[in-house]
């Protein structure tokens, strides 16, 4: 195996490594937090938001290697679309159902 | 033995062919690698759509309980923890699974690891089993209120993923002890590891919307 492959596998080793161990601490701060009820409703409701969109982020980057490298383009280019017809989607249900509940209640 | 044809910088597939073949097919199979992988980030989009909107419908059924049991009766927050632990678990296995097959390509590391992955992914599927009979016997049914029926849609949906992804698992398996690991197994393995890694994913909106919001309201 060459040094240049053998570099390659130990940066990509590392990605793994680094993507785990931020995992862990963005799964144990929430779960924590909750479960031991050490800080006030709205902070924890901060915690859980902040630190699941910090994972997904983590996610992406480390275990589905989606950076802004130009080789990637198409697949980030992909899923920032698919994310604005999600937030269309998912925007206009809540909108449009917080109304009726709104209006009928 | 010595790598003689490599890609130009690092790359997101790494297939490689075996050392004989010729550059021209090393670049061909690759350019049809990533092809197959971008078309399967297509199908998970769609997918994440399908989530998406279980996650919304959840969202807007959070108070219809029809005066049945609410989140802080029917969950186990622990149980949830551990569904974590052996999800992102698996989900290092199985990235370490795609380097043993892209780098060492080595037949019985990367089938190690991919066998680790899928008993991670089975400890999953049993404690989230554990959770649906806890819930129906405490009388949280998917029938008993509009609430129930959001979260055992949502859940259940991800649980059939994580299911498919099992048995889709145990095939690559048979497929390599057919084939061993040629281009083809290998790009089926790499989007077998997209699928993995992308149902993690929903996992994290489940234990932070699911489980975590509802024991906190």
């Amino acid at each position: 195996m060459s040094d240049h492959h053998e570099a390659e596998r130990r940066q990509e080793l590392h990605g793994y490594v680094i993507g785990l161990i931020l995992a862990v601490v963005l799964s144990a701060l929430p779960f924590g937090g909750v479960m031991l009820g050490l800080l006030p409703k709205t902070s924890l409701l901060w915690l859980i938001a902040i630190a699941a969109l910090c994972q997904v982020i983590v996610h992406f980057r480390f275990f589905l290697h989606i950076d802004l490298s130009r080789s990637h383009r198409d697949d980030l280019q992909l899923i920032l679309f698919s994310l604005l017809i999600v937030a269309l989607m998912v925007g206009g249900t809540l909108w449009v159902l917080s109304n009726q509940r709104h209006m009928m209640g | 033995m010595a790598q003689t044809v490599q890609g130009k910088g690092p790359s997101h597939i790494g297939i490689r062919l075996s050392n004989a073949a010729p550059a021209s097919h090393q670049e061909e199979a690759r350019s049809q690698a990533e092809e197959a992988l971008f078309g399967f980030w297509v199908f998970l989009m769609s997918d994440l759509i399908i989530f998406s909107m279980l996650f919304v419908t959840y969202a807007t059924m959070g108070h219809s309980l029809a005066g049945g049991p609410g989140p802080h009766e029917l969950f186990d927050l622990s149980s949830a923890a551990w569904e974590t632990v052996a999800l992102l678990a698996s989900s290092f296995t199985c990235g370490l699974a795609t380097l043993a097959m892209r780098y060492d390509r080595s037949v019985k590391k990367t089938l190690f690891w991919f066998a680790i992955t899928l008993l991670l992914g089975l400890a999953f599927l049993s404690l989230e089993l554990h959770d649906f009979m806890t819930m129906a016997a405490k009388g949280g049914g998917p029938s008993r209120s509009g609430w129930l029926s959001a979260s055992w849609a949502l859940i259940g949906t991800h649980g059939l993923h994580v299911t498919s992804g099992c048995l889709w698992m145990l095939i690559m398996f048979a497929q390599t002890a057919r084939f061993g690991l040629d281009p083809l197994v290998q790009t089926r393995f790499m989007r077998l590891a997209l699928f993995w890694h992308f149902l993690d994913i929903v996992w994290i909106g489940i234990f932070s919307i699911v489980y975590l919001l509802g024991v906190l309201s």
